[in-house]
């Protein structure tokens, strides 16, 4: 089974990267960008019934830091 | 006096702060690599060093903060063994709990890297003794995320406890309040971004960074 775990900053920390980004497609002429917020989603591939405490655990204990970041887990239906 | 440095992979100050501990305290100290479990027996102090350690995967310092050796440091720590964590170990100290916050990119997305001045906040601790309060030292910086972050009422606690150690005198990352090295609670914990141990003797073009160790070995063997 295969999981996705988007990490992405709390609302109201500085994202300097999302900034910079959102810069850029000003730069490119996009009008009505109002905020840019950059994350980042990693994917993992794990055995058969892994549940979600499992998962949860990974993403408190490394994936994000719970000081500055939020966490999203997806489960997506096996292929 | 005994001292330890942690060697990650990826670690590249380790052997500038062996260097520096070597000068200062007349010993070697041991490399102890983050797969041990133990430290050295008596160790009187603990460097974890600058670098990029695991590539800066993930986030910066948070493989190393995970590593079998994290467990002994945290435990020495907690016994009142002072430890320093200086640039990615100070990102290090932070993911492993060690000390508070966390350190993002910096705000102005540049890697920053030159000599910058500092004002030394405290210098009652472990680490400041050899510093008047208010004195400005120049330290270099080499990072490229150094942007000291924590929420308000952590902000407020650490001014109001004294354990913003080092402040810089201009924005170099978006650090809150310009914090650039701070202290545990228990006042043995330092964590600062830029490098004292790149600048110990007059060849460094600077010696700013001397007393840090110097002060810590008199206050140790004292």
């Amino acid at each position: 089974m295969k999981a996705r775990v988007f990490v992405t900053l709390k609302p109201g920390v500085l994202d300097p990267q999302g900034k910079a980004i959102h810069h850029a497609l000003e730069g490119l002429g996009f009008a009505g960008v109002n905020d840019v917020r950059a994350g980042k989603l990693i994917e993992l591939d794990l055995a058969d019934g892994t549940d979600d405490a499992a998962i949860e655990e990974m993403c408190r204990k490394l994936l994000a830091n719970t000081v500055i970041e939020n966490f999203r887990i997806e489960r997506l239906a096996t292929a | 006096m005994k001292t330890a440095v942690i060697v990650f992979p990826g670690s590249n100050c380790d052997r500038d702060l062996a260097v520096a501990l070597e000068q200062v305290t007349g010993a070697k100290p041991e490399m102890v690599w983050h797969r041990e479990t133990a430290l050295p027996q008596g160790v009187d102090f603990i460097g974890v060093p600058g670098g990029f350690s695991y590539g800066d995967y993930l986030r910066s310092g948070a493989m190393a903060a995970r590593s079998p050796i994290m467990g002994a440091v945290k435990d020495a720590a907690a016994r009142g063994v002072p430890v320093i964590g200086i640039c990615n170990g100070f990102q290090v100290l932070t993911e492993a709990g060690l000390l508070p916050g966390a350190l993002m990119r910096n705000a102005g997305l540049n890697f920053v890297c030159r000599p910058v001045p500092l004002k030394v906040e405290n210098s009652q601790s472990l680490f400041t003794a050899q510093y008047d309060a208010g004195e400005q030292v120049t330290l270099p910086v080499a990072h490229h995320d150094g942007n000291y972050q924590a929420d308000t009422a952590t902000l407020d606690r650490l001014e109001g406890e004294g354990r913003v150690a080092f402040r810089y005198l201009d924005q170099v990352n978006g650090s809150a309040r310009q914090i650039a090295g701070i202290l545990n609670d228990a006042g043995n914990v330092l964590g600062l971004m830029p490098h004292p141990e790149r600048v110990i003797e007059p060849a460094h073009g600077g010696t700013d960074g001397r007393r840090l160790f110097e002060g810590l070995l008199g206050t140790v063997s004292a």
